[in-house]
């Protein structure tokens, strides 16, 4: 590998923490569009910072464009207050303004920038290298990888700082004001921190990766956990992982570096969202149709329990009593067998002491809908895990 | 009854874009009464709780807190939202939740240690949830998240307790299990405010009642104004409650 690939591959993992960290809050406020937003609407930023600054790494343009991300936050919400139009229309109102403000900017004024549409859109990884940051005389890396590394210390900083804060603002707002958190200060907060956060990353991966590299990894993470703390770091881990792999990807079919990236965000949601084991697509159809057999089960116990004459209880009478068809009765037979809940003897079926005692507290629990009760049965059986 | 007033509303009117909500309410809430606020859908019941604890701004009035405003008072106050407030498919555990009732006397930055979880634990076993405590709060029943509400308004052991329709799609035995709560803190000399609506269960669970429609109706010791008469000035409709004494 050539120091300007591992430089490349350094940049893209920084540029995908730092957006896996607001990302993460930000897709349990529900506010995923808003990366959206403010990934176009800081461009009229970039544009006006670079007039005054002349220099597209400078501080202060990075915080003049990320102050037009928190207009663009300020705008949607004044919008969508005055109650004419919903958030999600308010958003889609906002931002093709700015952004195209932003184009017009470039075109009449900036033709000699090496600021482009596509550039804008997709950025320019791979020519992040080039520009150095050269400190008294010495070259001490690429410029993007110093300006993103700060962004990412300070994200990292006010995340451990304020994490408490974060935590109980985004969970339940109006329980964080009755306690002096004001979730206005931690939203804006939030909001700052992203939009920084969309500046830095945004000459390096361009608007699109942007939004990508704050909502996929997040929205994996939440497939996975059921803790706050490990949801961000997972989203992190996936962001470092499809930034890596997205640019050996790149690399092998010489192709944008960003898209690349994006490309293996997509695929890496993709078969979180498959095989993910307790909220992915095959773990609920698994689930739902071990439920259907569970019900089934159910129903066939307590037929037995409500009928102790043989005749009731006769094989070939179940089939045609309870109407099942015969592969379905075959399957309830065998996992009420294997359960030790019933005997079966000269193809007459009787309840064993489990399967009565089974079928009397779950018969209780549908009735009096007492948790307490099935807490032993959630293990064996989907139907109680509620 | 005590003369001492835990929570004191001098002509409260609050509006959303304009549009008052709450007109003009004057009310004093004397220390430890378990008081149930009543009054039909868009009462401004849930309102009323969110202005006295700062939630809403006010466009005119005041609330004070035992003679204090309540930024002075926050550590005086537990607040429970209501159930469906929450997206409960947040990544978290039932303790953590309970935890989060501590944050307020920790305040910025400081984070929950030993002695929080502590409190956290002891106030899940006071609602019998402490076998849950490790649970995601999405895999909890409706009655089981209501008691894990309860728990962290618990863990701030406050003086005053608000709490928004906390009997809302809860099985029976939680209803119950709440109630036996909110009686035993009333019993520690706490004052605890309800948002309630099953008006038949007014005058075996509480002790105070207020009428709101908009406009306080009336409030005072449920024995001496839960009438039918008060009843149909809230509610508009000829009401008939028998009262058992």
């Amino acid at each position: 590998m050539s120091n300007a690939q591992i430089e490349i591959q350094l940049i893209a993992c920084l540029v995908a923490v730092a957006c896996a960290i607001p990302g993460t809050f930000l897709v349990l406020r529900k506010m995923a569009m808003i990366s959206d937003a403010i990934s176009h609407s800081i461009l009229p930023g970039i544009v006006v910072g670079f007039f005054i600054t002349q220099d597209l790494n400078s501080p202060l343009l990075i915080l003049l464009a990320a102050l037009t991300g928190i207009i663009t936050v300020v705008l949607v919400e004044y919008i969508q207050k005055t109650g004419l139009v919903k958030e999600d229309t308010a958003i889609g109102l906002v931002f093709p303004v700015l952004f195209s403000i932003g184009v017009i900017l470039i075109a009449k004024n900036a033709n000699d920038v090496h600021l482009d549409v596509d550039a804008v859109l997709l950025g320019e990884l791979a020519f992040a290298p080039f520009d150095r940051m050269i400190i008294t005389g010495t070259d001490v890396g690429p410029k993007s990888l110093w300006i993103i590394g700060c962004i990412l210390s300070f994200t990292i900083i006010l995340l451990i700082t304020f994490f408490k804060e974060l935590k109980v603002s985004t969970f339940d707002a109006g329980l964080s004001a009755s306690l002096g958190f004001s979730p206005a200060i931690i939203h804006y907060g939030l909001m700052t921190v992203s939009s920084v956060t969309t500046v830095g990353a945004f000459d390096a991966v361009g608007a699109i990766l942007v939004v990508a590299l704050m909502i996929a990894p997040a929205a994996a993470a939440y497939l996975l956990t059921t803790d706050l703390k490990r949801m961000i770091l997972y989203a992190c881990g996936f962001g470092i992982f499809s930034a890596i792999a997205g640019y050996w990807l790149a690399h092998s079919l010489d192709a944008s570096i960003a898209g690349s990236i994006t490309t293996m965000l997509g695929l890496l949601f993709l078969a979180v969202y498959l095989f993910a084991p307790g909220k992915g697509i095959i773990a609920v159809l698994y689930r739902e149709k071990q439920q259907r057999i569970e019900v089934s089960l159910l129903t066939f116990l307590l037929h037995l329990k409500n009928h102790t004459e043989e005749s009731e209880r006769h094989v070939n009478h179940l089939n045609e009593h309870i109407n099942w068809q015969k592969v379905r009765s075959k399957t309830v037979l065998n996992l009420a067998l294997k359960n030790n809940m019933i005997s079966i003897e000269n193809r007459v079926v009787s309840l064993t002491k489990k399967g009565d005692a089974f079928t009397s507290q779950a018969i209780d629990y549908i009735m009096t809908n007492e948790h307490a009760q099935i807490e032993g049965m959630k293990d064996d059986f989907f139907l109680f895990r509620g | 009854m005590e003369n001492k007033i835990a929570v004191q509303i001098d002509d409260l009117t609050v509006a959303y874009n304009y549009k008052p909500v709450l007109w003009d309410i004057d009310l004093e809430i004397p220390e430890g009464v378990l008081m149930a606020i009543v009054g039909p859908n868009g009462a401004g019941k849930s309102t009323l709780i969110k202005s006295i604890l700062g939630i809403l701004k006010p466009i005119a009035g005041s609330v004070s807190i035992y003679g204090k405003p309540y930024d002075k008072q926050r550590d005086q106050v537990a607040y429970v939202p209501q159930k469906g407030s929450v997206d409960w498919d947040f990544p978290t555990t039932a303790l953590d939740v309970v935890m989060m009732g501590t944050y307020g006397s920790l305040g910025w930055i400081k984070r929950p240690g030993q002695k929080e979880k502590k409190a956290a634990l002891e106030a899940l076993e006071k609602v019998g949830m402490l076998p849950f405590k490790n649970r995601q709060i999405s895999q909890l029943s409706g009655g089981q998240q209501q008691r894990i509400f309860l728990a962290r308004a618990l863990v701030q052991n406050a003086s005053i307790y608000f709490m928004d329709e906390p009997f809302q799609g809860v099985d029976a035995s939680t209803e119950i299990a709440i109630i036996n709560i909110l009686k035993a803190l009333r019993k520690a000399g706490k004052t605890v405010i309800v948002v309630h609506h099953d008006l038949q269960t007014v005058p075996e669970y509480f002790d105070w009642v207020t009428f709101l429609n908009v406009k306080k109706i009336a409030t005072g010791p449920v024995r001496d104004i839960f009438n039918d008469d008060n009843l149909t000035k809230t509610y508009g409709i000829n009401y008939k409650v028998s009262v058992q004494e």
